[in-house]
């Protein structure tokens, strides 16, 4: 039973190798791209379109909509970070439908990175935004009394961050391949479908709270969200 | 009892202690959550999407806690920094 897909080394040399985490997160970059870039290639305006880009059409304005209301405003200047997170880890959560893949995400080194993007993006969005004096007033917010918990904040959030998702999906792994050595049949195939259930959710939650934290920052905040319809 | 085994003694004690109580109120809390989301369900139906993905989101929050508490067991078990240390004293 491995931990996680770091120790699963398809090719080694010297210091460099190749695991199961990168040769999948390359697949799911690849697969990502192309399919996008298959899809954008013949774009029609009319009403007569081919499913995929109803598809695509349907995910970022669901994207845009649901970012704008956790306060991101204007959402379209954010999405092509938040809808980034969403998708990548959408579709690496999703395809543990497909035998003998392992999710990168079920790896702490990916998660670190997701996160670590969301620490460096909230305070370059914040510079941009509200420039330098701005973003550092939004550290001594109420008083400057809470300059230390607002640092301390900012990088238990970002463990937090790493720790959520790589917990549930790693944690979702470990339970299916307990089960398979104690009912082999049918309950891993509840958990799996569970598993799928906690991907999407996780996706959501993850790319959300990085729409809050980039709400704090970028003084937007006090205006109302359009109401839901 | 060297010390290797001690620390297996106390990391596996400790792994089942840290996930049940670590289970235990982030349960109570989901409880109380989903009962509070279903009367409001039941309150005002129309607001059945805004409460379900708000209900999803807290729960997929408070199940972060069990899930932490789960990541510290198994590295208890499966990857505890303290018995190499151990097992390098005890083999010098």
């Amino acid at each position: 039973m491995r931990l996680s897909p770091d120790l699963l080394v398809f090719w080694r040399h010297g210091f460099a190798n190749l695991n199961a985490t990168i040769v999948f997160t390359w697949a799911l970059m690849l697969a990502l791209t192309v399919g996008a870039r298959l899809v954008t290639a013949h774009l029609s305006m009319d009403l007569k379109r081919t499913r995929w880009q109803n598809l695509l059409e349907i995910l970022v304005t669901s994207m845009a909509t649901q970012i704008e209301s956790v306060g991101v405003s204007p959402g379209r200047k954010y999405l092509g970070f938040l809808g980034t997170l969403f998708v990548f880890i959408a579709a690496a959560n999703l395809c543990t439908v497909f035998p003998g893949y392992e999710s990168p995400t079920a790896s702490l080194s990916t998660t670190v990175a997701l996160a670590l993007c969301v620490f460096v993006a909230v305070p370059l969005f914040g510079f941009r935004d509200q420039g330098f004096r701005g973003y550092m007033r939004t550290y001594i917010d109420p008083t400057p009394i809470m300059l230390p918990f607002n640092i301390i904040s900012q990088l238990s959030r970002t463990l937090a961050l790493a720790v959520r998702l790589f917990g549930n999906m790693m944690s979702g792994a470990m339970i299916i391949s307990i089960l398979l050595t104690i009912t082999p049949f049918f309950f891993p195939i509840v958990m799996t479908a569970l598993g799928l259930l906690t991907g999407m959710v996780q996706a959501y939650i993850f790319s959300i709270l990085a729409g809050v934290y980039i709400a704090a920052v970028t003084g937007t905040q006090k205006l109302r969200p359009a109401p839901q319809t | 009892m060297d010390s290797t085994t001690l620390i297996a003694i106390a990391s596996i004690v400790t792994a089942g202690l840290t996930i049940s109580l670590g289970c235990l109120a982030p349960a109570l809390g989901e409880g109380k959550s989903v009962a509070t989301a279903l009367t409001a369900v039941a309150q005002q139906p129309d607001a059945a999407p805004t409460i379900t993905r708000t209900l999803f989101v807290g729960l997929a929050m408070i199940e972060s806690l069990a899930i932490y508490c789960f990541v510290v067991s198994m590295i208890l078990i499966f990857a505890n920094p303290f018995i190499h240390v151990a097992a390098a004293a005890v083999a010098k």
